[in-house]
C-alpha cells in the first residue's frame, strides 16, 4: 500500500502547476484547462483521503465535482466562444473595456 | 519485494502527471495542450484504480477524456488563431505567478509536515470493495444518503446545457425575435 502522504505531495505539485498556468497564461482556453488540472488534483486528494478513512463521502464528493466541472467547462467555453465572436480576441490581457 | 511494484507504478504515474501538466501549461499550440491533457487524464484514471476507485476511474475516462476534452477540442478548432504560434503565451507578470505557485508549494508543504495517516472510520474498506464492488458501494451512498444532491446535480447539468445553447446562439436570431 502506498502512503496517503505521497498522493498529497503529488497533488500539491499538480495544483501549483495549475495555479501557475491560470495566473500566467494569456489564452482563455488554456486558463480553463488549468482550472481542470486544479480540480483533478483536488479529486485525487479526496479519493486518497477517502481511501485512508475508508469513507464513502469523499468518493461521492468526487462524483459531484466531476459533474460540476463538466457543467463549468460547458458554460466557460460558451462564454469564450461568445467573447471571440464579439471581439475576435481570446487573450486575457487584451480586454480593456470591462466595466466596474 | 511485495510492496515494490505499486511504488514503481505510483512513481511512473506521478512523473507522467507532473510532466504532462507542465506541457499543458507551457505549450504554445492549444491543440497539443488538449492532447497532452488527454494523456494526463488517462494516467489519472490509473491513479484512481491504484486507490481502489474503479467506478471513478471509469467516470474520469468517460466524462473528462470523452466529453469535456472533446468540447475543448471543438472550441480550439472553432477559434482558429494562426497568430498564437508567434506571440507571447505568458503574461508580462509571469515571474510573479511563478513566485505565487512556489510559495503555495512551500506553505502547503509546511502544513503537511505533521500529517499523520488517518484511521479508517467508514465502511468502504478494501475488503468491502473487493467483496461487493466500488460502484455498488458508491451507488448505495449516492441514492440513499445523497439523493437530494444527486437530483440537484442533474438539474445543474440541464441548466448548464441550456445556458451554453442560449449563450452561443447567433446574434441575428436575437434581433429577429425583437429582443
Amino acid at each position: 500500500m502506498i502512503p496517503v502522504s505521497w498522493y498529497l505531495v503529488l497533488t500539491l505539485f499538480l495544483f501549483a502547476i495549475g495555479a501557475f498556468g491560470f495566473i500566467a497564461r494569456r489564452n482563455v482556453i488554456i486558463m480553463l484547462m488549468c482550472i481542470e488540472i486544479m480540480l483533478n488534483a483536488v479529486n485525487v486528494t479526496l479519493v486518497a483521503l477517502g481511501r485512508g478513512l475508508a469513507h464513502t463521502t469523499a468518493h461521492v464528493l468526487v462524483f459531484f465535482i466531476i459533474a460540476v466541472a463538466a457543467a463549468e467547462a460547458a458554460i466557460g467555453l460558451a462564454l469564450v466562444v461568445l467573447l471571440f465572436k464579439k471581439t475576435r480576441e481570446i487573450h486575457m490581457d487584451e480586454f480593456r473595456t470591462l466595466k466596474g | 519485494m511485495e510492496g515494490l511494484l505499486p511504488k514503481i507504478v505510483f512513481i511512473y504515474l506521478a512523473v507522467v502527471l507532473v510532466v504532462t501538466s507542465l506541457l499543458v501549461v507551457t505549450n504554445r499550440n492549444a491543440v497539443h495542450a488538449v492532447l497532452w491533457m488527454l494523456v494526463m487524464f488517462l494516467h489519472q484514471a490509473v491513479l484512481f484504480i491504484t486507490l481502489d476507485a474503479e467506478f471513478l476511474a471509469a467516470v474520469q475516462i468517460i466524462v473528462y477524456a470523452g466529453a469535456v476534452l472533446v468540447l475543448f477540442l471543438f472550441v480550439v478548432y472553432m477559434i482558429n488563431l494562426r497568430t498564437e504560434l508567434k506571440i507571447h503565451n505568458f503574461t508580462v507578470f509571469w515571474p510573479a505567478a511563478l513566485f505565487v505557485s512556489v510559495a503555495l508549494v512551500i506553505l502547503a508543504a509546511q502544513a503537511l509536515k505533521d500529517f499523520r495517516a488517518p484511521q479508517p472510520v467508514g465502511d468502504m474498506t478494501p475488503e468491502a470493495i473487493a467483496r461487493v464492488g466500488h460502484a455498488k458501494l458508491l451507488g448505495k451512498a449516492l441514492f440513499t444518503e445523497h439523493i437530494l444532491s444527486f437530483e440537484t446535480v442533474g438539474v445543474l447539468l440541464l441548466v448548464a446545457v441550456l445556458g451554453a445553447v442560449v449563450l452561443t446562439r447567433r446574434i441575428r436570431m436575437i434581433r429577429g425575435e425583437g429582443l
